[in-house]
């Protein structure tokens, strides 16, 4: 019988390497920071003032803490896509991208196991599984087409090169209004996958006690001893055998 | 018709005013397009001496809005000179000529000036049936093409030229384009607005008598010196949206204090034009300054991205009232829900294992 449990032997893996982790930590933080002050800069909340004007800055200062976290974001970003080439096998682009068959068997495994659940046989991936790493690649279009619409509308008020370089977004869409408007759903993306994300790092450590949730923080998994030595095509098969 | 002798500043002392006029016309100008001290004397030496332009004004689909804001402008040698003097040899609402004269006008300009004159084009042009729109017995996509054929550029002049306006609209029924979606390979120049301002009309056309060359134009075919800013940024009341102060209804204490309009649906953050700068009716104020919040005509598919009076557009397929954040926030809740259900039946199939034994004593102390 095929358990949801791990066997006794299991050994530490290192899967996140420094650099991932941070560039986790900080790209978490970007996104709650920039949903929510993008939801107040798109629906500001009625603060009723009979001051003057020039005494507060409140928005504008929403709005910058805005512009700061996008560049940081963005900037965290690129420099994960270079990761993605330098890194270690666990953070390597081709993760992200199904292009091998198994990688597919594994992404319908992970669909029938653990969000159908309907069947119990283990997936016996490391590093992301093959459903995980398709949504963080759709999650990375989300963040280059987030980083276009958002510099492109910036480049309007800005004087610099480097938001200009982005300027050709507004007009290709139309002007500012459909950038604006891709700009606000794609919001709602974010918001979506980070529910959905934060409950499956603790789905995964529940069912699997492989220590996901404190991977991001040190970077150690623990895994089945025989598990990274098992071909991805015999692993991906026995998973779907019935 | 056109003596190709005079000059364009002979035409203005023949029509009875004096060089200070002139000038000032200059300096007005000078300013309007946003060039360096010198730009006013390098206006008056072109306007001395170069002969007029000859210019075909055509009408399509449209209002007649364009034409009347430029014959509103601040200074009357603009439309004086520039319309009615420069050499309109052709425009259906503003011409004497009516009927065969007035094709046969157009024909000897297009003819004679082949390659030098400039064509105006008010209006956008049916492509869905080329019979919602036809002068004189044919169709304005024939008469389009036919003049674009030996223009030196184009002008467009509103959203209805630049971008289509309202009867492009969904459902579009005519299946209005505009004139850059119709002619290829001609410089266009889109004076956007519904109407544009009519000083920015009329400096499209000067810059294009000075410097004999299209201005320097945006993404979107718009005259740099004129749309390259927001309208929110150059707004009087942007010191209220940075301090988050906003008109939340048309009749609360906030309109009265002038707060932003960004929460009555204002676009002046998505809209470049000079609105905040130039003003309309001789400076005298402009939507916002009236308290209404800008609509945005000057961009393109204004009509499409409503309602005019919210802020958030409504989310295509979801009804009117229906914004990215209803719909955001319906798919959140969905998403609460599939993950409350999965957790359920996540911890139903554990415990189906936990009791069944299978847990190894190693791990079962967690």
């Amino acid at each position: 019988m095929e358990t949801l449990v791990r066997e006794e032997l299991v050994r530490k893996v290192y899967v996140w390497e420094l650099p991932v982790r941070l560039y986790h930590w900080i790209n978490a933080l970007c996104i709650v920071a920039l949903c929510i002050t993008g939801y107040l800069i798109g629906r500001p909340p009625a603060l009723q003032s009979a001051t003057e004007a020039s005494f507060s800055y409140w928005f504008g200062t929403v709005r910058f803490i805005h512009f700061i976290f996008a560049f940081l974001f963005f900037f965290n970003f690129v420099f994960r896509v270079y990761w993605g080439f330098v890194g270690n096998k666990f953070s390597r682009w081709n993760n992200f991208i199904p292009l091998k068959k198994w990688q597919w068997r594994e992404l319908m495994c992970v669909l029938k196991v653990d969000i159908l659940q309907v069947s119990d046989r283990p997936i016996l991936s490391v590093g992301h599984n093959a459903l995980a790493s398709l949504t963080y690649f759709f999650t990375f279009l989300a963040f280059v087409l987030q980083s276009l619409t958002g510099f492109g509308l910036y480049a309007a008020m800005s004087t610099s090169w480097f938001p200009d370089l982005f300027s050709w977004i507004v007009p290709l869409l139309g002007g500012d209004f459909m950038t604006r408007q891709i700009h606000h759903i794609l919001m709602w993306f974010f918001i979506i996958f980070g529910m959905i994300h934060v409950y499956l790092v603790f789905y995964h450590d529940y069912i699997e006690r492989n220590g996901l949730t404190s991977s991001m923080i040190g970077g150690w998994k623990f895994i089945e001893e025989d598990v990274e030595d098992v071909n991805p095509d015999d692993r991906t098969k026995r998973c779907m055998d019935k | 018709m056109i003596d190709k002798k005079s000059t364009v500043y002979e035409e203005v002392l023949a029509a009875g005013y004096s060089r200070r006029d002139f000038l000032r016309f200059c300096g007005t100008m000078a300013a309007m397009l946003g060039l360096s001290a010198s730009g006013a004397s390098q206006i008056a030496k072109a306007l001395e001496t170069k002969s007029r332009i000859p210019v075909l004004w055509m009408h399509f689909q449209e209002c007649t809005c364009c034409s009347e804001s430029f014959i509103r402008s601040s200074h009357p040698i603009v439309a004086d000179i520039l319309l009615d003097k420069i050499s309109l040899d052709y425009t259906e609402t503003l011409m004497a000529a009516a009927g065969h004269q007035a094709e046969k006008s157009l024909h000897d300009t297009m003819e004679k000036y082949h390659g030098q004159y400039l064509m105006m084009v008010e209006g956008s042009i049916p492509t869905g049936d080329e019979a919602y729109c036809c002068i004189g017995g044919r169709s304005a996509y024939d008469i389009v093409n036919e003049v674009a054929d030996g223009a030196k550029a184009i002008v467009a002049w509103g959203n209805c030229a630049s971008a289509g306006c309202v009867q492009a609209a969904d459902p579009n029924p005519t299946g209005a384009r505009p004139v850059h979606k119709v002619i290829k390979g001609k410089p266009i120049i889109n004076v956007q607005g519904c109407p544009p301002i009519a000083e920015v009309m009329a400096g499209v056309i000067v810059h294009l008598l000075t410097f004999d060359r299209i201005p320097q134009l945006d993404g979107l075919g718009r005259p740099m010196a004129f749309y390259s800013r927001r309208v929110h940024d150059t707004c009087y009341r942007r010191p209220n949206y940075d301090a988050g102060l906003f008109v939340e209804s048309f009749d609360d204490e906030n309109a009265k204090r002038g707060y932003c309009l960004y929460k009555m649906g204002c676009r002046g953050p998505n809209t470049y034009n000079s609105c905040g700068v130039i003003k309309w009716n001789n400076g005298v104020s402009y939507p916002i300054q009236s308290g209404h919040p800008c609509i945005g005509c000057s961009e393109a598919n204004f009509w499409d991205n409503g309602p005019f009076y919210k802020h958030l557009q409504s989310f295509p397929g979801f009804g009117i009232e229906s914004t990215a954040d209803t719909v955001g926030v319906g798919l959140g809740i969905a998403t609460g829900a599939g993950i409350v259900a999965h957790a359920i039946s996540t911890n139903i199939r554990k415990r189906k294992h936990t009791n069944k034994g299978e847990v190894e004593t190693d791990i079962d102390k967690s």
